[in-house]
């Protein structure tokens, strides 16, 4: 076992990991599939449904798994998706 | 998840009433675009002093899409453009968000007297290879061999290495990304917008649908992954040497200097001017 996961942090009880909250304007995808293919965690996944432009917009498949590093909200060309982060009251219910 | 229709947090610094804009799937303008809006967010730009310049072409509709003053000017010419508000108004911020046909084609030579004065406007070309507005021509940045509309059996023209021509030129910040470094370009444009004197960035972007057609890369992903595969950061690297290929495309920062802008040097030369003429008077 390594080392640093031998001892249990001490603040563990206190600090909770950020939560994210993806938000996706659908209309407006043009279905590039940049923010698929870049996510780090994968946590988007092209969609069966039609968009009113006639793609594919993604589809959040896993929320949880989201570091909220944002790349998705950066590398999107038509401003389609943004990521917040949940308040953290919500996270504790 | 949340399915109601919130605003997206950067669209203050956009024309909401003009999008979603005329941009393909995959173009490389929208992420140029995205990464200039997030820059203006961190730097928290005054919307009332910056001004937008673009010429023609598809990047040329950015100044249409920002909610800044803006500026879409004729083929080639949005450096002289830019030129006249600059001198004239010397506080404001004036971007040029430009292609690669409109400034280094027919407005090539703006671009070199531009940085030869090292006046203070910044430019964020993008670079996709052709003329894609109007269907896909041979330009100035064409790789050799590629094929475009005009040149079905393979380019035998030498392209342009912008880099090295706004460095030779003498331009105070150059730098180069493509549009898969999305971080690396925005710090990049806070880096230009804070800087006095001329600034120029190159951004390699995909063009799915006009170039990539013809050169076995249909999707934009498939022109992404070439970005991913090709490019090699070396910032500060000999300019010369960062020739665009198939195999290697280099990134990074390649100039960064301080030098007396022209539009300091030009207003101090009036006020000398006329404190000897009233001097003369009196």
């Amino acid at each position: 076992m390594p080392e640093r996961i031998k001892h249990v942090p001490l603040d563990i009880e206190k600090v909770k990991p950020p939560r994210a909250e993806i938000h996706l304007i659908k209309n407006q995808c043009k279905g590039c599939g940049y923010c698929i293919e870049f996510c780090p965690k994968k946590v988007l996944e092209e969609s069966e449904e039609i968009n009113a432009r006639g793609v594919h917009p993604p589809k959040i498949v896993n929320e949880d798994k989201c570091i909220l590093c944002s790349f998705c909200s950066a590398v999107c060309p038509d401003f389609a998706i943004f990521v917040l982060e949940k308040k953290q009251e919500e996270t504790k219910k | 998840m949340v399915q109601e229709i919130v605003a997206h947090p950067l669209s203050k610094y956009l024309r909401e009433e003009m999008m979603p804009h005329i941009w393909c799937a995959g173009c490389g303008n929208g992420i140029v675009l995205n990464c200039f809006v997030h820059a203006l967010d961190e730097l928290k730009a005054d919307l009332d002093k910056l001004v937008v310049v673009s010429g023609i072409g598809c990047i040329g509709r950015t100044a249409g899409y920002t909610n800044t003053a803006s500026f879409h000017t004729t083929h080639g010419r949005s450096i002289a453009f830019a030129t006249g508000v600059k001198l004239a108004n010397p506080e404001l911020d004036v971007v040029i968000v430009s292609g690669d046909g409109d400034l280094f084609a027919i407005g090539g030579n703006h671009f070199i007297h531009a940085a030869r004065r090292n006046i203070g406007i910044k430019v964020i070309c993008a670079n996709n290879f052709n003329y894609g507005m109007t269907g896909g021509q041979l330009g100035p940045t064409t790789p050799l061999e590629a094929l475009t509309t005009t040149s079905p059996y393979g380019n035998s023209e030498h392209p342009f290495n912008l880099v090295h021509l706004a460095a030779a030129a003498g331009a105070s910040y150059v730098a180069r990304w493509t549009t898969l470094h999305v971080r690396r370009l925005t710090q990049s444009i806070k880096r230009l917008m804070q800087k006095e004197g001329f600034c120029f960035i190159e951004v390699v972007s995909p063009c799915p649908e006009i170039f990539g057609r013809r050169n076995k890369m249909r999707s934009g992903l498939e022109m992404m992954g070439w970005f991913r595969k090709a490019s090699v950061v070396e910032n500060f690297s000999d300019p010369a040497k960062a020739d665009i290929t198939p195999d290697r495309i280099v990134v990074g920062e390649f100039v960064d200097i301080e030098k007396m802008s022209y539009e300091k040097l030009f207003h101090e030369k009036i006020a000398q001017i006329n404190e000897k003429t009233m001097e003369k008077m009196s």
